[in-house]
């Protein structure tokens, strides 16, 4: 079982590196987000540093969307996927390792990149922390919801569209726990109990996510 | 876990078809009785608002079809629970024919709520905790509809559109609660509506009435619904042949 997890793991980050500019196009894509979210409201720093966590959050979701409908569609278009399935190994586990690797590959580079998206738009050097904290704290959840999305759209005709109507209700609760801890300590409040918050829905997700996300992939085979 | 036997009984379509029809009719009767006899009450007999004079008569439409936009959500997830668990055709096809009233209803509330909106509060919409998650619930019903159409398998559709209805239905309270606080720690709106459960017995009745025609209105058209999607998945069968024919000779 680990084996068949490590493999998997091991495949999709070799996959990740071979297209290495790939793995670019969502961190493009934020700064893009931030580029023109800028030209919309002005260059005044006080504005846009009050508005620069919220702004890097949008941009970091919007990237992860759009990386999204590459989670299972490849593997759906050359069959592995269906290998996947009727494999011996449970499929919560492989199911773990291909969100894992998504993880890794997007939304880490991601993480690492958006306080620097969020300098550029003047946040407030008190922010920085609780920005890159609950990026980390957050992003399980969001990589689990979008996993079973995108397994439930991987056999509809067309994904793009469809998959940020599916997703970006259900990613409501986590950005407002988000940006509620980033408001917190930019007012000088206590942000550990939205933090915990945070946390228990990230181990929650990792524990659920799985099972949740391979009954959804199931349903698509006929 | 074991189910009556008339319960399987309905799930089979020409049964289910029969029933309905039968039950139809007189649904449509009670609801289209009572929304008159609740209206009658709520626009006629009930005194005006001593603050918003008669304004305020607009909630009988407004937290009817709220109620039933939640409620519509609620028997959706039911059904889809039947479907996935027991694998039963008819909850599949229900949730879908489910998926458009509930939504028609929650966009009622969003339409309504902000009518009133702009004399009581003075804009046409506001982020309240009670609009935002009701704006949520409509993009919910709306994925669960874009997703069943989605498909080129009708079956495939409706079985992803099952599990998107459970994923939400233990999201909504989430969302719920969530927006609640988020507008706490944001400047929360001052202007409220209701300051809980103060409204007058003769203002009331007329709600209550209201939502049960709501409700009753719901099911009704759920089934109406309900019977043309299975006429149409069935068009082959002997049970519809027989019906179209025995139409066409009298």
């Amino acid at each position: 079982m680990m084996r068949a997890f490590f493999a998997l793991l091991g495949r999709d980050l070799k996959l990740a590196m071979r297209r290495r500019f790939d793995l670019l196009q969502p961190l493009y894509f934020a700064l893009l987000v931030c580029l023109l979210t800028t030209l919309a409201i002005g260059p005044e720093p006080a504005l846009l540093g009050r508005l620069a966590a919220a702004v890097t959050w949008i941009a970091v979701l919007l990237a992860l969307l759009l990386a999204l409908d590459g989670l299972f569609r490849p593997d759906a278009e050359d069959g592995s996927l269906e290998l996947m399935l009727t494999a011996p190994a449970p499929l919560p586990v492989l199911v773990f390792a291909k969100v894992l690797a998504f993880w890794l590959v997007v939304m880490l580079p991601l993480i690492v990149c958006a306080p620097l998206f969020a300098s550029m738009l003047h946040l407030p050097g008190t922010q920085w922390l609780p920005l890159l904290l609950t990026l980390l704290l957050a992003t399980p959840c969001l990589a689990w919801l979008g996993a079973i999305c995108a397994a439930l759209t991987v056999q509809a005709r067309r994904g793009g569209a469809l998959l940020a109507l599916l997703l970006l209700p259900l990613t409501v609760p986590v950005l407002i726990a988000a940006i509620g801890t980033v408001d917190a300590a930019l007012q000088g409040l206590p942000m550990r109990s939205p933090l915990l918050l945070l946390g228990a829905g990230a181990i929650a997700a990792c524990s659920i996510g799985p099972f949740a996300c391979a009954v959804a992939l199931r349903l698509g085979l006929r | 876990m074991k189910l009556p036997l008339w319960f399987h009984r309905l799930g089979s379509p020409p049964t289910f078809y029969r029933f309905a029809g039968r039950l139809m009719p007189w649904l449509y009767v009670l609801a289209a009785g009572l929304t008159l006899w609740g209206l009658y009450g709520g626009l006629v007999l009930a005194p005006p608002d001593y603050q918003q004079s008669d304004a305020f008569r607009i909630i009988y439409v407004h937290v009817p079809a709220a109620w039933m936009s939640m409620a519509g959500y609620g028997l959706m997830a039911v059904c889809a629970f039947i479907a996935l668990v027991w694998r039963m055709k008819l909850a599949e096809t229900m949730v879908l024919t489910a998926a458009p009233i509930g939504a028609a209803f929650t966009l009622m509330t969003l339409v309504t709520g902000s009518i009133w909106g702009r004399p009581m509060w003075g804009t046409w919409w506001d982020w309240d905790p009670r609009l935002t998650s009701e704006l949520v619930l409509f993009f919910l019903y709306l994925g669960v509809i874009a997703l069943a159409q989605a498909f080129e398998d009708r079956r495939a559709g409706a079985r992803a559109a099952c599990f998107l209805a459970l994923v939400g239905i233990v999201n909504v309270p989430i969302v719920h609660f969530a927006v609640k606080w988020w507008n706490s720690l944001h400047q929360g709106s001052t202007i409220r509506v209701f300051s809980e459960s103060t409204i007058h017995s003769s203002m009331k009745w007329p709600l209550l009435v209201l939502a049960i025609a709501a409700y009753l209105y719901f099911i009704a058209s759920w089934m109406a619904r309900t019977r043309v999607a299975l006429l149409e998945q069935h068009a082959g069968t002997d049970w519809v042949q027989a019906l179209t024919q025995g139409d066409r000779h009298g």
